[in-house]
């Protein structure tokens, strides 16, 4: 079991490659367009191959066949032959849930916290890459991208090609009429579900976002928490993806959520502009509060932090505050989930100890920024990031 | 998709709604939806197995077609596919076919599937212009994402086809 604190990218490990350390991390950093609005987008794809029961309904031997033939072709292929592939049956649960609230696999695929994985689910990812591979969740395989801003086009053009390659060597089920057949009706044909996690304070707090949200519903796109389906909505995170797979080509529905997605990124910048312009007092107030709770809170339950980490990022994109950087936000929303904190204790927290450790990393984060930021020889290289 | 109200503007409002255990979609342009009143309410992310065992009630009427049989492959029957909103093969969507149509319709406004094409090695002998049209796109696509090594290949292969046809 790792120690490390992945924060700082070092998890005391680095000669065992198949320790998790901060692999599927990249994410966070700031690289990609509107990435203070737009946390990531992603683009995953829901394949199945002929001749076997869908991996919710297959028999633990059907599964495991699968899965064997999934390792088999992997080191053929061009973006996974380096990648590792972890049963997560072999995973101890701390690790199982790190790579959950990372967003590379779901809950199905890890299955409950207590008692043991499901049987031959595993995931296989990339050292540096975007891509990511769930093998057995209800469908066989469900091939993802993930990357930093708004970047809809790169991220399916990814896992369009991982598809290729993939679909050349393993016998999809493809139906001539209903397109990709999948566990599930709600994602047949394309199989292609393409999301963008965006942060939306300025409509909230300007109360327009019931509007915006009733208009994407309309539109053929839905919108969903921090954790994809059934998640709840916090600290102003929405997901918002198509809603429908069949009777579209991918590229109309990547084409269409990109379209939709830059009119919302306007109407929060617009209603941001509201917010300064007329109550520019009350606005100040609400990041400063913000600030000084994060800054010095001694416990620190997670929905709170996310409430409060909003009111921050929305202060930095107004350029209210100067630090914390974006991407140590980002990295607080992943570092400071429970699974990320017990690591970093080395040990199981109840909830009480979990919200005093995680205020505990959030001061240390805010300061190291400070420090940084007050030490302008260091600090340019970095706050650029 | 047209306009079901004008059948003249496409359609780019859908709107699902279910009311008295019955469910309908109506797709509309934004004119007509303007001028139907529909200015949309914000709908609670149903679960799909609740959004069938709706579908389910109303399919209670013995007039509605349902598969009686389970699928002969893996053994899931109507009754379970209303329960999880789960199929449980590739088989059950040739099995369950009549049913699945409607609800297709229902859920994604159509049947059909437009986006990429996938070769299996079966539609090679069953329907070999197909498979040569299948070949061309696959083709096109594998320039687009530059696999170059991928492109020749299938223009090897469309070469041998046409040599065989012509």
């Amino acid at each position: 079991m790792s120690r490390g604190d992945g924060v700082n990218g070092e998890d005391g490990l680095s000669g065992r490659s198949r320790s998790i350390g901060d692999r599927g991390t990249a994410w966070l950093r700031t690289t990609g367009e509107d990435h203070e609005i737009v946390l990531s987008t992603r683009v995953r794809l829901a394949r199945n191959l002929q001749g076997f029961p869908f991996s919710l309904r297959g028999a633990s031997e059907d599964r495991k066949r699968v899965l064997e033939r999934v390792r088999e072709v992997l080191p053929s292929t061009r973006l996974l032959a380096e990648a590792t592939l972890w049963e997560m049956s072999e995973l101890d649960p701390i690790d199982r849930r790190l790579l959950h609230e990372r967003h590379l696999v779901s809950r199905e695929l890890i299955g409950p916290d207590e008692g043991p994985a499901p049987a031959s689910s595993a995931l296989a990812l990339t050292t540096a890459g975007p891509c990511g591979l769930m093998i057995n969740e209800e469908d066989h395989l469900r091939l993802h991208t993930l990357c930093n801003g708004m970047d809809l086009e790169a991220a399916w053009k990814q896992v369009d090609a991982l598809d290729e390659e993939l679909g050349r060597m393993l016998p999809f089920a493809f139906h001539h009429e209903f397109g990709f057949l999948t566990c599930c009706p709600t994602n047949v044909g394309t199989g292609l579900r393409a999301s963008v996690l965006i942060h939306l304070p300025g409509l909230v707090l300007t109360k327009e976002i019931n509007k915006v949200l009733q208009g994407i519903a309309q539109v053929g796109l839905t919108y969903r928490g921090l954790y994809g389906e059934g998640s709840e909505v916090v600290g102003n995170f929405f997901q918002i993806s198509n809603q429908t797979t069949l009777g579209k080509s991918e590229d109309d529905l990547v084409d269409h959520l990109r379209e939709i997605v830059g009119q919302v990124i306007e109407y929060e910048k617009r209603a941001r502009a509201v917010l300064l312009r007329e109550a520019p007092a009350v606005l100040e107030d609400k990041v400063w509060r913000a600030y000084g709770i994060l800054r010095h809170a001694r416990s620190l339950a997670f929905d709170e932090m996310m409430n409060l980490l909003s009111g921050v990022r929305l202060g930095l994109t107004l350029k209210l505050l100067r630090t914390p950087r974006v991407r140590t936000l980002n990295e607080i929303m992943i570092f400071a989930q429970s699974a990320h904190l017990e690591r970093r204790a080395g040990r199981t927290l109840d909830e009480g100890d979990a919200d005093v450790f995680r205020a505990a990393l959030v001061r240390e984060l805010f300061f190291v920024d400070e420090e940084s930021a007050a030490s302008p020889s260091e600090s340019r290289h970095d706050a650029a990031d | 998709m047209l306009c079901e109200r004008c059948q003249e503007r496409n359609a780019e409002v859908h709107l699902t709604s279910i009311e008295n255990d019955e469910m309908a979609t109506v797709h509309l342009c934004t004119t007509c939806a303007a001028e139907q009143g529909i200015t949309g309410s914000t709908p609670a992310p149903a679960p799909l197995a609740d959004f069938l065992a709706h579908i389910g009630k109303s399919v209670d009427d013995p007039s509605r077609s349902e598969v009686s049989e389970p699928c002969p492959y893996c053994g899931t029957s109507s009754e379970d596919f209303r329960h999880t909103g789960r199929l449980g093969c590739p088989q059950c969507y040739a099995h369950f076919e009549g049913q699945l149509r409607g609800l297709l319709r229902r859920v994604h406004g159509s049947t059909q599937h437009v986006g990429k094409l996938y070769l299996s090695e079966a539609s090679a002998v069953d329907d070999p212009t197909a498979h040569l049209r299948n070949l061309k796109l696959r083709l096109e696509r594998a320039v687009e994402l530059e696999d170059f090594e991928a492109a020749a290949a299938f223009r090897d292969q469309i070469h041998e086809l046409e040599g065989v046809t012509s």
